[in-house]
């Protein structure tokens, strides 16, 4: 199954190596990660999409707050969450397809962020799940590039992981 | 305050942190703190002749006094030679401290000269490292150090300084920093009361009970609990190989070691119990062999300080995250104010089946008057010593041989590489302990294959006056290899022979020590007399041993408890 894990890291040089070299090292599964600073200088926040069976994952929860760095750890699906992922991509857009990737765009409220003559570049959030059915549903051919951030998550309600 | 260089900073936090040796090997990154060494008497130096050596020897300290080892070693080749000893402690939880130099801060990253990210390459065998960029930031760091190598799980902390971080003619305020709190560490200091109630309950409500018990209960000093708590419970108790003298090996509650090498009773009892008591144990794959057979029947009680042993392997009814030692008090306490008690009539069937899995005897050998047969070496070995000395050992058959004929009764008396497996450890481990224990009895039981692994140290040895006796177990073969070889490849012997070996003994004298070569099982006895009478000598003991000898019981990789292989003596015998 499908688990979305939240993480506040010391910001410290390595931390992040240690949490990648754990699933490395340990043959768990890596899905997206995204990590950057909060506002708190001190801690990085960190959201680890990974799949396995619940033993495994209960030992990847494990292992990750065996590690130093880690000072918090919460699995968000363990309870309910928003869950959110942005994507750029740019595509080839020439002729009769420009309208109708424009329109495509529209219905999954996307935003186009630069045109040329030949391209189009689209920005879009939405779950995982959303974004891959965008990309579906167009024709390969025209995906020039695609660059994801990776699932960021939040447990909904006062619920907060937090220092 | 006083004002101190980086290298004043990391010996004087050492003595202030109460320690009394440092292992290891200079080189131009750590130059200026080996200037400081020099201008003091307080610590004391040991200079190796090889930086796996310094682990090694740091690491046998801490095994036997609980004090975490520090070992000091350059840059580059020097702490990539330091981390065969790094992961051999990491896989034991064994408390260290590795300091290594670096490079200049501004060097780092231009492949300069004896330049590796030490922190990237130890990163994975660690408990935790630490790179220190800032001379403002060693003392406090170096007290992280000391803290996470020694409180929860223990393990080994690497703290890697560059050369600039040391200099001379940069001073600041020092002060030792008595303590330190991490937001992000912090180790459960007891166990879960309703956990250990519903634990209690099932123990006392168990037919066919077992304790199983390892290398955890050493580490946490809990030897006196376990041994109360058994006695109370009247059960049958096994150690793993790391756990070996946490509970006295001569007692009658004793059933041996469990596992690959385990024996018969042990074994027979895991896979027949009901109820499985595991305090610090992992569940390692030596010990549980195909999980998918282990222990069918048991309900697992599983106490240990590290979350994630448990159910890592094998599924556990009752969780305990907490020091053994603090659990097992706790327990003690509400056992001896219950109106429950063991079921004493199942526990007496249990018992007398586990005699009759006794009586099969499956540590006989064959005796022989020509060739000398390992297992009597270590049997006369423990008679010798009187039982009570310090056993270090390599890894291969003399291992277990060692483990299986030598039993111990004192906790931190049997030093071993369990976890890692490292050919090469017991020699310098044997220094470590000498160090510890001056006046000790130090045995190092090893092969012909181990012991040129780290056989340099024996130069140490001399430096330091180390009487430790070594007891070379020399079948001409990497045993192990060939024993598994001879089991599940047809024989085909592969590269197990050892060819042209060295005349140890000579090659001993060589190093200024006493050489034997002992050919006759009845030269054995006599043999060991006159070594261990030599106190202040180191004497290598060159036992010329049966080639052909395997190490019985044998669970085979993929296999159960109740499936062992027995030696040919046993076999012969109805089996229960």
């Amino acid at each position: 199954m499908r688990h979305i894990i939240s993480l506040l890291l010391e910001n410290e040089p390595g931390a992040l190596c240690r949490v990648a070299g754990l699933f490395s090292a340990r043959g768990y599964n890596i899905e997206s990660l995204s990590v950057a600073p909060t506002e708190d200088p001190t801690v990085s926040r960190m959201t680890l999409v990974t799949n396995g069976s619940e033993a495994i994952v209960e030992q990847i929860t494990k292992q990750l707050n065996k590690l130093v760095d880690v000072v918090r750890l919460l699995d968000l699906t363990e309870g309910r969450h928003v869950d959110r992922e942005m994507m750029l991509i740019k595509l080839k857009a020439a002729g009769p397809q420009r309208e109708e990737i424009k329109r495509l765009s529209d219905i999954f409220r996307g935003r186009v962020l630069d045109v040329t003559n030949t391209s189009y570049i689209i920005e879009l959030t939405g779950t995982a799940d959303k974004l891959d059915a965008f990309i579906e549903a167009l024709d390969k051919k025209s995906i020039l590039e695609v660059v994801r951030s990776g699932s960021l998550a939040v447990a909904r309600g006062e619920k907060s992981l937090r220092l | 305050m006083k004002k101190l260089s980086g290298a004043e900073i990391l010996l004087q936090f050492l003595k202030d942190e109460g320690v009394e040796y440092i292992f290891g090997y200079p080189g131009g990154a750590v130059l200026h703190i080996y200037d400081e060494l020099y201008k003091q008497t307080e610590l004391k130096h040991i200079l190796v002749r090889h930086e796996q050596g310094a682990t090694h020897m740091a690491d046998g300290y801490a095994r036997v006094t609980g004090k975490p080892g520090v070992v000091l070693v350059t840059s580059g080749p020097g702490a990539t030679n330091a981390v065969t000893g790094i992961a051999t402690a990491h896989m034991d939880s064994i408390p260290m401290v590795v300091i290594t130099g670096q490079v200049p801060t501004h060097a780092i990253g231009s492949d300069a000269f004896q330049e590796v990210d030490c922190i990237g390459i130890t990163r994975p065998c660690v408990k935790h490292n630490f790179l220190v960029k800032d001379v403002n930031e060693l003392a406090v760091t170096l007290k992280k150090a000391f803290y996470v190598a020694t409180s929860g799980r223990p393990g080994p902390v690497v703290v890697d300084i560059p050369k600039d971080v040391t200099r001379p003619d940069l001073k600041i305020p020092y002060q030792y920093p008595a303590t330190v709190t991490m937001r992000s560490y912090n180790p459960v200091t007891r166990g879960h009361a309703g956990q250990i109630r519903k634990a209690l309950d099932l123990i006392l409500s168990a037919k066919r009970p077992m304790i199983y018990t390892g290398g955890g209960v050493i580490l946490d000093n809990a030897s006196e609990e376990l041994r109360e708590f058994t006695r109370l419970l009247g059960y049958p108790i096994t150690n793993t190989l790391m756990g070996l003298g946490a509970y006295p090996g001569t007692d009658k509650q004793f059933v041996g070691m469990l596992g690959m090498h385990g024996t018969y009773e042990a074994n027979m009892a895991m896979h027949e119990c009901d109820v499985l008591i595991g305090i610090g144990v992992r569940f390692d794959d030596r010990v549980v062999g195909d999980v998918k057979k282990f222990c069918p029947d048991a309900k697992i009680v599983h106490i240990d300080i590290d979350p994630s042993s448990i159910a890592k392997t094998v599924k556990v009814h009752v969780p305990i995250v907490g020091p053994v030692g603090s659990v097992l008090r706790e327990m003690i306490g509400m056992l001896k104010e219950s109106n429950h008690h063991p079921d004493a009539d199942a526990v007496d069937a249990w018992w007398k089946l586990i005699n009759e899995w006794r009586a099969i005897d499956c540590l006989k050998y064959e005796w022989s008057d020509e060739r000398i047969k390992p297992q009597y070496v270590v049997q006369k070995l423990y008679e010798v010593t009187g039982g009570d000395a310090y056993v270090t050992s390599d890894v291969g058959q003399h291992q277990m041989w060692a483990a299986q004929y030598y039993p111990f009764d004192k906790p931190r008396r049997w030093v071993n590489s369990g976890g890692l497996g490292t050919m090469g450890f017991g020699l310098p481990a044997a220094l470590g302990v000498q160090f510890a224990y001056p006046d000790a009895t130090v045995a190092c039981v090893t092969g012909e294959g181990s012991i040129v692994m780290c056989i340099q140290e024996l130069s140490t040895a001399k430096q330091y006056n180390l009487p430790v006796k070594v007891i070379n177990l020399n079948n001409r073969y990497l045993g192990m290899v060939r024993q598994w070889q001879e089991f599940m490849y047809e024989k085909r012997e592969s590269h197990s022979y050892l060819d042209s070996l060295p005349d140890f003994a000579r090659l001993t004298e060589s190093f200024g020590h006493v050489g034997m070569t002992i050919e006759k099982p009845s030269d054995v006895e006599g043999a060991l007399k006159e070594a261990f009478a030599l106190k202040d000598r180191l004497v290598f003991m060159d036992f010329i041993t049966d080639p052909t000898e395997n190490v019985f019981p044998m669970m085979m990789s993929g296999k159960g408890h109740n499936e062992m292989l027995l030696s040919e003596l046993c076999k012969n015998r109805e089996l229960a």
